[in-house]
């Protein structure tokens, strides 16, 4: 890639104070991704996937403390004035969460919701933005939209209110879209609908995609480039075929072992992975993987392993025992 | 009832559903939850359900335990009909079959501690003896994978998710039920808990020689524990067979998109674009005729004006559509 990436995320950690002492969320995670393409954050529930993405959008709770830079277009989102970053979430920043109803408001209709969002950004007139409205409702494949600007967020099920959600995020044209788990509550015939959406969409658009999921299978398909998080950090990032042929990380190997699989015998025992990810307020000396993996030895209980470049510049992993490295290769 | 192995099959189903019905009333209008559904679970086998939110399996579940009363049709459990059934003779009955829902921390009362919640069906069921009670939860909490003398004392919230179903499920055996129903057992838990769950579930099963009805929306989860699956539309069964035969050949149109719809994780795997097409009507107005031809690529005339009933058209395969996908004996 020559041209230079549209988000780069460096070196951002997210720390929490709670009760029960500091939670590292995010622990110093660098990423990139280019105009026009995918990347798929892939990791289960507590892993920092979520933080690290309202750490991007500056939407983090108001006691976290964030370091790092987050450079977004050329600009450092971290030091951005809030009117300025105001103007940029919404307009070339978009968000899609996994559940519509939290990002739509309950007691506005879904015209009020799409015409302020494109009056305010785009500072169309009023008819102009009701006409455009109605456009984009019909471009996530929303039958009747004209009657649907109406209507309030609740009289519509939650695969046309997720529709809705992702064209008042698509309405400004945004150059980047986040996707925090934006088919986690929908059944999986709607899932597959909302995530060809947003591929059409994004192709259409030339928009760039960050597709935050906890399912190798929504990514495998999807996603140009993966990044695998475990307790806050990047454990694999790999581009999407390099990683599903080759992955390095004993962690990216169990998480996709452990999906049933379409294709084998019932009865089949799933291989599990045991126990379950750190607690995040006790930061740990070795890798926060050491205590499930089976491969763990002396040197990982003490050290933690940095993502390191294998076979490739841009297939990078964490770990001092991977599996399947080619010899020589590790940088 | 055995304790080291499945019981030996009897050709007597265990659980008999018969053109169920189940309907309630919101806002003054009828939702068709279940409308007419029939199946049968053998002992020792596990019957999958598996269909969209909405679809009525939730509520069948519930229908057989009488926890919903169905309008009409009959449940029939070792031969006899639970919807006759009332009061004391109804919880002798329901000490026999368990429930375990989705949501594991909602469904543990968060002021309790572990070890009562576990003993209180046992309390419920008459056994006086606290000694023979905490004997009983120890050794449930044991097979479940948990230290009893960690667990006992402490409250819910300090469990995770994972930790929060093994003790739902602990619960669930305690009173040794013949039948389980697990609704959603494994939708709110993560990947790598999941499969850590479903492997519990498969272990209690052979161990303590239970037969389940395994409902769920995700197809990969039912097909790796269950015997033979019925999928559920809209109130109605549109196909039941042994899972191997209904993934390998299915022959609903709608049980071919549900699984053309699960996300494969292999990058060469291209999603099929659009294989679904628009969302499930409402059950409050379920279509005339097949309710899933408003769906459905293969649907004309008849589909609207005839309801398609169950028929074999493989050995043990039943499909209720017009325009099966294999053609029938």
């Amino acid at each position: 890639m020559t041209e230079p990436a549209l988000l780069s995320v460096e070196a951002v950690a997210v720390d929490l104070p709670t009760p029960r002492g500091n939670l590292r969320a995010v622990d110093r995670v660098d990423l990139s991704i280019g105009a026009g393409r995918t990347l798929g954050i892939v990791g289960e529930s507590g892993c920092g996937k979520t933080m690290l993405s309202r750490a991007i959008l500056q939407l983090l709770p108001k006691k976290a403390k964030l370091s790092g830079r987050v450079m977004f277009d050329g600009q450092d989102l971290v030091r951005l004035d809030p009117e300025a970053l105001r103007k940029l979430r919404g307009r070339s920043l978009a968000v899609v969460f996994q559940d519509p109803m939290t990002s739509l408001n309950p007691v506005l209709t879904i015209g009020t919701q799409l015409i302020e969002t494109l009056q305010e950004h785009l500072e169309l007139d009023g008819p102009a933005a009701r006409i455009r409205s109605a456009e984009l409702l019909a471009a996530v494949g929303i039958p009747a939209p004209e009657q649907r600007l109406a209507q309030y967020p609740h009289q519509l099920s939650g695969g046309m209110r997720q529709r809705v959600a992702i064209a008042v995020a698509l309405s400004c044209e945004p150059k980047l879209l986040i996707a925090d788990e934006p088919t986690t509550a929908l059944d999986v015939t709607i899932q597959a609908q909302i995530l060809d959406l947003l591929a059409r969409e994004q192709r259409r658009r030339h928009m760039a995609m960050i597709l935050i999921t906890h399912d190798l299978g929504v990514v495998a398909g999807r996603a140009d480039e993966v990044a695998v998080m475990y307790a806050g950090r990047v454990v694999e990032q790999a581009p999407t075929s390099a990683l599903f042929k080759n992955m390095h990380m004993p962690y990216t190997e169990a998480l996709l072992a452990a999906i049933p699989k379409i294709d084998a015998a019932p009865h089949t025992p799933l291989p599990a992975i045991s126990g379950r990810p750190p607690d995040p307020t006790r930061p740990m000396e070795g890798c926060s993987f050491s205590p499930r993996c089976r491969h763990a030895a002396g040197q990982c209980y003490r050290e933690k392993p940095a993502l390191v470049a294998a076979e490739t510049l841009d297939h990078r992993f964490a770990c001092f025992h991977p599996i399947q490295l080619a010899a020589g290769a590790c940088a | 009832m055995t304790m080291d192995g499945r019981p030996s099959p009897t050709r007597d189903p265990l659980l008999k559903v018969e053109n169920l019905v189940v309907e309630y009333s919101v806002g003054g209008r009828t939702v068709h939850a279940v409308s007419g559904v029939s199946l049968e679970v053998a002992r020792g086998e596990t019957l999958g359900l598996v269909g969209e939110s909405g679809c009525g399996k939730s509520t069948l579940g519930r229908a057989v335990l009488q926890l919903r009363r169905a309008q009409s049709g009959q449940v029939l459990f070792d031969g006899e009909d639970l919807t006759a059934m009332q009061g004391e003779t109804l919880r002798k009955m329901r000490r026999r079959v368990q429930l375990i829902f989705q949501d594991p921390i909602a469904s543990l009362n968060p002021r309790r501690r572990i070890g009562d919640i576990i003993a209180e069906p046992l309390v419920i069921a008459g056994v006086d003896d606290p000694k023979e009670r905490e004997r009983l939860v120890h050794e449930v909490l044991t097979a479940v994978g948990l230290d009893p003398s960690l667990v006992m004392g402490r409250l819910p919230h300090e469990f995770s998710g994972g930790q929060c179903q093994r003790i739902c499920i602990a619960r669930a055996l305690v009173l040794n039920p013949e039948f389980i129903i697990c609704d959603e057992p494994v939708s709110a838990l993560d990947v790598s808990i999941r499969a850590q769950i479903l492997n519990l579930l498969e272990d209690m099963k052979s161990r303590f020689g239970l037969t389940l009805l395994f409902i769920a929306h995700d197809l990969a989860v039912v097909k790796a524990v269950s015997d033979r699956v019925a999928v559920m539309y809209l109130g109605r069964l549109c196909e039941v067979g042994p899972s191997e035969q209904v993934f390998a050949h299915p022959a609903h149109p709608y049980t071919a998109l549900l699984i053309e719809a699960i996300p494969v994780p292999d990058p060469d795997v291209r999603p099929a674009e659009s294989v679904a097409v628009g969302e499930p009507p409402s059950p409050l107005a379920p279509p005339s005729g097949c309710r899933f031809r408003t769906r459905c690529p293969r649907a004309d005339r008849r589909c609207s004006e005839e309801m398609p009933e169950l028929r074999e058209v493989a050995p043990k395969q039943f499909v209720a559509c017009h325009h099966p996908l294999i053609a029938g004996a």
